[in-house]
């Protein structure tokens, strides 16, 4: 992965950084530069709520080749309790523990390792709260 | 604006076509499809193609296959969004013949998947979803489709018998089509107990890594009644919609609104209901996107999309025909040609050219082409002449 681009997603993946319309209130993960429900382009920055319950999720059984030695992990849709959706890995749990309705956390934790010599890619996943 | 026919249709055999390149497939089609219309030229061309970038390192597609076709400096286009290039393509040729532009335009899709590893073609499809906040994080297709699986399930009470019974009829159809990748017959315990991809989704719960084209020549409808060398079809309505890339910024995952919409604006276009509709080429990726499009395009009330395909509505022979080529399932999904493929099949349905698998009486037929997990579709409706 080429530097600038793992970089410049660090403010959302780090630290959950989302941006909130000024006009509408509607919140925003990753940020937007105009508002698709009242096309307003002032946005305040807000930091998104880091607990959350399980919408649907899956077990990923056959993973992409920075997965691969991760397999199997499960992945679900969490909504946040400030009513942002992100897609996660759900982690620190065997995966027939998981059940949707479930509380979750989120946490700082390393994604993938891009390629042998790469750089180690971090974000977030979740973890039963 | 005019009237649009398809006057000519090829599609080869698809599989892995180890021994032939993109450009080859591409042309082999392309052929077939001027000799079905019997033209001596074509005035301008557009291809759909998902992303040979990735899959041969090559683009500029326009050039390379007007090039191969050896069809002359015309205007041609590659087209792309994902999985529905190919509908996105036949929706530009539309737009090209009924605005006056063209009078004879080829359209195609082509993609060639194995040329790269297993991995290899994983990514490239990868590229369909968020790459910052899906596949960032882990996702994969079958995952994706996998989430809103589980969602419809828990939702809806569709069962894990239903999703499978999807598999098995679009094989049974495509037992019956000499040019499909996997003909043959399977069971509904065959599918519950393949390998497990994303749970709930098994291996024959995917639509397969397909190396494929498929063409169509369109031209005005008055013109098709003069130089068609057979029942010309008319193209009576094209939707095209989008919704979120990512499937977690929806507020329900068992909707596909991109083809909600698409398909609004193509029974509005064409004046005609669901129920006008005698067969539909859907995009049955994976099992359970075939039971939310039939629910999204109005043919079952939302959710009993798995009990209607356990009823036999959706097989050959039932009321509403769905996937009569085998659909993307056993057919083969070459994902920048299957837009094209499912248009192909419904010209040889209202031609009364399908032989074991012809739908009797057909004369209204719809195809529904959507990419990455239903963040771009396009609906046509074709009607014999």
């Amino acid at each position: 992965m080429f530097p600038a681009r793992y970089w410049r997603e660090i403010p959302q993946r780090y630290r959950m950084e989302a941006e909130k319309c000024k006009k509408c209130g509607k919140i925003y993960f990753p940020p937007r530069l105009i508002c698709p429900e009242c096309k307003s382009r002032e946005f305040e920055q807000v930091k998104l709520k880091d607990e959350g319950t399980l919408l649907t999720y899956t077990v990923i059984r056959v993973g992409p080749s920075q997965f691969v030695n991760q397999t199997p992990y499960a992945m679900g849709i969490v909504k946040l309790d400030d009513g942002i959706n992100i897609l996660a890995q759900i982690v620190d749990c065997e995966p027939d523990q998981i059940q949707t309705g479930m509380k979750l956390k989120i946490e700082f934790r390393k994604i993938q390792q891009d390629g042998e010599a790469g750089i180690l890619c971090y974000g977030y996943k979740c973890v039963p709260a | 604006m005019r009237e649009v026919a398809i006057i000519g249709v090829g599609m080869n055999k698809w599989g892995e076509l180890w021994e032939k390149s993109l450009r080859d497939i591409f042309v082999e089609s392309a052929l077939l499809a001027i000799e079905d219309a019997g033209v001596d030229h074509i005035d301008s061309m557009y291809a759909g193609c998902m992303t040979s970038g990735l899959f041969v390192g090559q683009e500029h597609l326009a050039s390379l296959l007007s090039d191969y076709l050896g069809a002359g400096p015309i205007p041609a286009a590659r087209v792309e969004s994902a999985c529905a290039s190919g509908g996105l393509a036949v929706r530009m040729g539309f737009i090209d013949v009924a605005s006056g532009m063209s009078d004879i335009v080829l359209v195609g899709g082509v993609e060639k998947m194995t040329d790269v590893s297993g991995d290899g073609a994983t990514y490239a499809l990868s590229t369909a979803a968020d790459q910052e906040y899906e596949v960032y994080n882990g996702i994969t297709f079958p995952g994706l489709y996998a989430l809103m699986a589980r969602s419809h399930m828990q939702k809806f009470g569709t069962t894990r018998e239903q999703l499978a019974q999807v598999a098995v009829k679009n094989h049974e159809n495509g037992f019956k089509n000499p040019l499909a990748q996997y003909p043959q017959k399977i069971t509904i315990e065959e599918v519950i107990n393949s390998i497990m991809v994303a749970d709930p989704l098994t291996i024959l719960d995917c639509s397969p890594i397909t190396d494929g084209a498929a063409c169509l020549i369109l031209c005005p409808a008055d013109m098709a009644k003069k130089i068609s060398k057979k029942p010309p079809v008319k193209i009576i309505a094209s939707g095209n919609a989008t919704d979120t890339i990512a499937l977690h910024s929806r507020s329900d995952f068992t909707i596909l609104n991109a083809t909600v919409k698409a398909a609004e604006r193509a029974y509005k276009m064409a004046n005609v209901t669901p129920e006008n509709i005698d067969l539909a080429e859907v995009h049955d990726c994976f099992t359970i996107a075939e039971i939310m499009i039939i629910e999204d395009l109005g043919f079952v009330k939302k959710g009993e999309g798995g009990k209607a395909t356990m009823s036999g509505m959706t097989a050959l022979g039932g009321k509403k025909p769905i996937n009569t080529s085998g659909g993307l399932k056993s057919k083969g999904h070459p994902v920048g040609a299957t837009g094209v493929a499912q248009v192909v099949e419904i010209v040889h349905q209202l031609r009364g050219e399908s032989g074991p698998r012809q739908v009797k009486n057909a004369k209204i037929g719809l195809t529904q082409n959507m990419g990455g997990s239903g963040g771009s579709a396009v609906v046509h409706i074709m009607q014999a002449m």
